[in-house]
């Protein structure tokens, strides 16, 4: 017989949803045990760059004075190019470099370690090199513990929270999440260059432990996605988000993209002499509100990445938030639901109205149509374009010709790229009912 | 621009080796990737060996697919973009193993 322990709850990943769920119960007197398949909480785990801390607000209190932060983030770019032109719209602002900030770049390693930290400081029994190979389930079907790779060990408890990520094995065997569904998943490649301080603070026009956060479009040949840049203390983050049909259909590797993106005029200068520390991957649920799974299961809530919760909706990109977000409230629910004595699909029911209630599905449900706008072709392969003739056709001085006025500019750029005047206005009225 | 073959870079400097040489890699005995060559010779796409970031999947001159598990990013990309249910099996490497990444 394979070794059996009893919890209150087993929560599966120590990522930051994984490790919020474990906080909430352990802070609630649970017995908790907190299962990570790498050797430490973040080793399988790689995001863009940016963490919007405010979430932690109620969780850890003054968290700023604590986190590993690279660089809080003071600039916010949004950069749209082709290959020979880009047009950046840029906000600083020194709100966002004091206390509580908005967004900070921080390695997964250093954050998702100390958030598991939090856990583990609450009584959270942390297990590490460990995968929860599958779900234990009582006679009438409900999940009642997860086996383990660790000689078959099984780790019992009323309610398993499963915060195993994108690919939730969870998830999938207990029937909430597809197999494999491309359309609703982004790959991100990513490459951290090391760059001296200096020249990090001098290239971006920032200052010691302020940071930038670039958002790029129409820099992926027309597979839908996007790039990033952001600034770490001693490094930069640069990287694409690539939509996973269209990648595999273009038939270009995913480093390519990556290294287009590198050797474009408006970014080469910013990575010069740098040298290359780290190249990863990772998959992103991006398919929103819409193609979110059910939450809960008898004995089971999904939190997280498994839960589709990375929030991709083109000016937004959050995905740790709504981790630490879904993560807690399902710890809490898991609590309410183990005081109840009804670990059932319906006694953990108050998991998803907590969510519906708060930012976590709140933003999702009013951007569930955002994912579809930002990957649709024209805003992929022709805005990016337009845009940037439309600036360079105004400023652009032709004497002795005389000026063409804004509209001529306009319909000449939007013909150039096959879009009508129709075509611009319903898009833009789109975007404003979808983002305003 | 067309694309370039699989892993021939340098695009920017950075060959493809030295690309991988910079991450972490403890690999386990176990191969967390099987593939069925019979499903694999019969499939025109071959998605996985050119989406694959870190190209370990490469066509064999019968048609079929060789791979390769030790350098795996564990990203699933490979699974997910294949036309054939089940002619990749993907699991995670056991506990304390496969890819770690420092700087994720």
């Amino acid at each position: 017989m394979p070794e059996v322990l009893e919890f209150d709850a087993v929560v599966v990943g120590a990522g930051p949803a994984g490790a919020s769920a474990a906080l909430a119960l352990a802070r609630a007197g649970r017995s908790v045990v907190l299962v990570e398949r790498g050797p430490f909480p973040g080793s399988k785990n790689v995001y863009g760059g940016v963490v919007y801390g405010r979430v932690l607000d109620e969780i850890v209190p003054n968290w700023w004075e604590e986190v590993p932060v690279e660089r809080w983030v003071v600039r916010r770019s949004t950069m749209m190019m082709t290959g020979t032109q880009s047009l950046s719209i840029d906000y600083r602002t020194d709100a966002w470099g004091a206390a509580p900030y908005n967004g900070m770049t921080t390695l997964r390693c250093h954050f998702d370690a100390w958030l598991a930290g939090k856990a583990t400081d609450a009584g959270a029994r942390l297990v590490t090199s460990t995968v929860a190979a599958g779900l234990v389930r009582d006679g009438a079907g409900r999940v009642v513990g997860v086996r383990t790779d660790r000689d078959g060990a099984e780790l019992h408890a009323p309610v398993v929270v499963a915060c195993d990520g994108v690919n939730s094995f969870l998830a999938k065997e207990a029937g909430l999440l597809p197999r494999a569904e491309a359309s609703h998943h982004t790959l991100g490649v990513k490459e951290v260059l090391d760059l001296p301080p200096g020249a990090i603070n001098e290239r971006f026009a920032v200052q010691d432990h302020e940071g930038v956060d670039i958002e790029i479009l129409g820099c992926t040949r027309g597979v839908p996605g996007g790039g990033f840049l952001y600034t770490n203390a001693t490094s930069v983050s640069i990287g694409v988000v690539l939509s996973l049909p269209e990648l595999a259909a273009s038939g270009i590797r995913p480093e390519e993209f990556v290294a287009d993106l590198k050797a474009h005029p408006s970014i080469a200068p910013l990575l010069r002499g740098s040298t290359l520390r780290e190249y990863a991957a990772h998959l992103i649920p991006e398919g929103g509100y819409d193609t979110m799974p059910a939450l809960a299961a008898d004995g089971l809530l999904i939190a997280g990445d498994a839960g589709a919760m990375t929030l991709a909706a083109g000016i937004w990109l959050e995905g740790v938030n709504f981790a630490i977000g879904s993560g807690y409230a399902a710890g809490r629910a898991a609590d309410r639901a183990l005081t109840a004595g009804d670990c059932s699909a319906k006694g953990l029911a108050s998991y998803r109205a907590d969510l519906e209630g708060q930012f976590v599905l709140a933003d999702h449900k009013r951007l569930r149509k955002a994912p579809a706008l930002v990957l649709s072709d024209r805003v992929q392969q022709r805005y990016p374009g337009l845009v940037c003739d439309l600036v360079e056709g105004m400023f652009t001085v032709t004497n002795p010709a005389p000026k063409a006025g804004g509209l001529k500019v306009t319909r000449r750029a939007a013909a150039r790229h096959g879009v009508s005047l129709l075509q611009l206005a319903t898009d833009t009225l789109r975007g404003l009912r979808i983002f305003g | 621009m067309s694309a370039a073959p699989a892993g021939r870079g340098p695009w920017d400097g950075i060959s493809f080796a030295e690309r991988m040489a910079t991450v972490d890699f403890r690999v386990g005995a176990r191969a967390h990737i099987a593939v069925d060559a019979d499903v694999c010779r019969s499939c025109t796409t071959k998605a996985c060996v050119s989406a694959c970031p870190a190209n370990l999947f490469a066509p064999t001159s019968d048609g079929g697919i060789l791979f390769n598990y030790e350098e795996c990013f564990e990203c699933g990309t490979c699974y997910m973009v294949c036309d054939s249910e089940g002619a990749i099996t993907w699991t995670y490497p056991d506990g304390g193993h496969g890819v770690v990444f420092h700087h994720g």
